[in-house]
């Protein structure tokens, strides 16, 4: 049962990289047997992302155009142009929208929820993969029945809860409530009693290591990529949250997603206006994916193999 | 306690390090009572920050909703008398409750189910030796980094009446625009299109993973049986990867049941429309609590109303899904033993050692992108999360 992980551990760095490529080259080598797929196949590709693609486009194409144009044509114009820059600008400088507020909200929320859920679930995750304590099935089978419960349907006490404590409008009203995951927890258990053996950990505590310790030294280098992961679905699953947020935030202090409400609330017959600022609000975690989407897709069919 | 203690630690779990015991220390120092202590409490330590949080944040909330939902609670006054069952019966006496409910339901229908099959076509293209598969992966994950809001205001308009892109696209076909915003099952269809718009792409890699898992040598064997393409599909594919079917339907039916982003900002109001065409169970409960009635006690009744909903139905599942699953493995076993003979005889006709490439047992097989081991989630969404 040894993985590129184990490897990871056991012999070095260098050694999982060198094992990562043969593991990878060897699928390939079997795959390769298989023919490459033929032109229909990459059309159909390229129309779904066509589709995928097109709504974004779609907004840019509105954000260029004039009210009037689009009052009177579904597609006034093909192709965006610089006046797309004007709609940005008018959105960022509006006072009602409250755009730059909204980004460091937003940036703030994803980045400490994303920190806090990583932190908790290794840390938990750690302890029901690898060490043994009285009470430790039942509770494990506890946090995974939550992942099926509905929590978000528990809004109004916890809006009367944060009304009581003066939480309304701030920030903290919607950290708190996120900071764990049960998911999280889960992810983290199945991750770590594959990925960290067992000879580590006693090597560590023969060498004197405290507990702390031992989950800080061995642990937590262990869980880094399944920690990775998690914190990166966390962070976009924060940052396009809306339902809670709607509820207890306002639009002086907004995220993101609130300030399309906004938008839409505001500037509602100034469609070009409209699409300019969602493709505003979109922009940022699109940036983003270039450089993580990578990360994402493995995480997703990571999660997905079932055994 | 934990791991080092040799009483306690099973030999499965210290694996092949296990020691023999040592015999209990000659002298117990104070640090060593300390290390003994440390080790017996820091499994709780680790694990109180998620429980103590979830009690508070998930797990009081949505008992409490209970204790709300049945008194006189509004947003302004506050905590009134104990009416015992009132609240219920008021809003199973609203027409609108019930009109949200068949809403909710139809949108999760027409969302779920093409979005199943779509995903799986998907899957089915991007399961193939594909130049730069890592572009493709990724194509389709773009609308998952949306925010549903947007999706929701960018099809709005898309699905707009009067001059929409949609419509504009029907008219060049020759058929008559669609009232996607008058019309109750039309609006149901756009939503549903929203709804699929972000999920799709992200299923169709869930599906993937799981088709990547087949072993190979079905689809040999099928070849050997004359198995075109499209029946290898759906006589491998699909058989063998039921378990995770099964797991994206569950997983869409809790986060279907909930649908509030997409109705919210479907149109300038967000509240479903002038005849409620497309009001949620949940847009409802936040109409009654945050709206114009302002009226918490029954909002909690409608909590508490969908939260039995969303378990019945999900116990449904689970049964279903266990019966499927017990009975399941004898069909494809069957058939897998089968197929491993004909392989057999058909590799023994065949001269020996032609090309079936290089063949590695099912369970030892890496697949591209499988981590250290098969690490199934439930449910892929975290709690809380709202699609």
């Amino acid at each position: 049962m040894s993985s590129v992980a184990v490897t990871a551990q056991t012999a070095g760095k260098g050694a999982a990289r060198a094992a990562a490529r043969r593991r990878s080259s060897g699928t390939r080598a079997s795959r390769s047997a298989s023919r490459r797929p033929g032109w229909v196949t990459y059309t159909l590709l390229g129309i779904a992302l066509l589709v995928f693609a097109f709504p974004l486009y779609f907004t840019l194409i509105i954000g260029s155009s004039d009210p009037v144009a689009i009052a009177q044509n579904a597609v006034p114009q093909w192709l965006p142009d610089s006046s797309l820059f004007q709609q940005f600008k008018t959105v960022i400088e509006s006072t009602q929208i409250n755009f730059w507020k909204a980004l460091l909200n937003s940036v703030i929320i994803a980045v400490l929820v994303s920190m806090s859920v990583v932190m908790f679930s290794t840390l938990a995750g750690y302890a029901f993969a690898k060490l043994s304590f009285r009470g430790r099935g039942p509770l494990l089978v506890f946090v995974i029945a939550t992942m099926a419960v509905p929590t978000q349907l528990g809004v109004i006490p916890m809006y009367i809860l944060m009304s009581e404590i003066g939480w309304i409008g701030k920030l903290q009203a919607v950290i708190v409530p996120a900071l764990v995951a049960a998911f999280g927890v889960f992810w983290m258990t199945q991750y770590l009693s594959e990925a960290l053996p067992y000879e580590l950990i006693e090597a560590a505590r023969v060498d004197g290591a405290s507990m702390i310790r031992t989950f800080w030294s061995v642990a937590l280098p262990a869980a880094k990529p399944a920690a990775a992961m998690l914190g990166l679905f966390t962070f976009v699953q924060q940052w396009t949250n809306f339902f809670w947020p709607s509820i207890v935030l306002n639009q002086q202090n907004p995220t993101l997603p609130l300030v399309v409400r906004s938008l839409q609330a505001t500037y509602f017959v100034d469609y070009s206006l409209v699409m300019g600022g969602v493709f505003l609000v979109t922009l940022p975690l699109l940036v983003a994916f270039f450089f993580v989407g990578r990360q994402l897709v493995a995480g997703i069919m990571a999660g997905a193999v079932k055994g | 306690m934990a791991v080092l203690s040799p009483t306690t630690s099973t030999p499965e779990r210290t694996g092949p390090s296990h020691r023999p015991s040592s015999g209990p220390p000659k002298r117990v120092g104070f640090s060593q009572r300390l290390g003994r202590w440390d080790v017996k409490v820091s499994p709780y330590l680790y694990i109180s920050p998620f429980f103590v949080l979830f009690a508070l944040t998930g797990l009081f909330p949505l008992l409490y909703t209970a204790y709300v939902s049945v008194h006189e609670w509004n947003l302004l006054g506050g905590q009134g008398e104990f009416i015992g069952l009132e609240n219920y019966l008021a809003v199973l006496d609203q027409p609108v409750f019930w009109r949200s409910l068949v809403n909710t339901l139809s949108i999760f229908l027409l969302s779920s189910v093409p979005q199943v099959v779509l995903a799986l076509g998907i899957a089915a293209l991007l399961d193939q030796n594909l130049r730069a598969a890592t572009f493709w992966r990724m194509g389709v994950l773009v609308p998952y980094i949306v925010a549903p809001v947007a999706v929701s205001m960018i099809f709005g308009r898309m699905f707009a009446d009067q001059y929409g892109f949609i419509n504009a696209m029907l008219g060049l076909v020759g058929l008559d625009p669609v009232g996607w915003h008058s019309d109750r099952f039309a609006s149901h269809v756009a939503i549903a299109t929203i709804v699929n718009y972000r999920w799709t792409g992200y299923n169709a890699l869930i599906f993937l993973a799981a088709m990547q898992a087949v072993p190979r040598e079905l689809y040999e064997a099928a070849v050997i049986d004359g198995a075109g393409r499209v029946r290898q599909f759906f006589s491998v594919t699909v058989p063998q990867i039921r378990a995770t079917i099964i797991f994206v339907v569950i997983t869409s039916t809790i986060g279907g049941l909930q649908i509030f982003d997409e109705v919210r900002m479907y149109d300038a109001a967000g509240l479903g429309g002038p005849s409620k065409n497309w009001m949620t169970t949940v847009l409802y409960l936040y109409d009654v609590a945050w709206g114009n009635q302002k009226n918490f006690g029954r909002a909690a009744a409608v909590a508490w109303i969908l939260f039995v909903l969303i378990l019945a139905i999900g116990m449904v599942n689970f049964f279903v899904t266990r019966r499927i699953s017990t009975s399941g493995p004898s069909g494809p076993k069957v058939s897998r033993r089968r197929t491993k003979e004909l392989l057999a005889n058909a590799r023994a006709a065949a001269a020996a050692g032609s090309a079936t490439g290089s063949r590695v047992p099912p369970s030892a097989r890496p697949g591209p992108d499988r981590p250290a081991g098969p690490t199934p989630p439930p449910s892929r969404r975290t709690p809380g999360e709202n699609r």
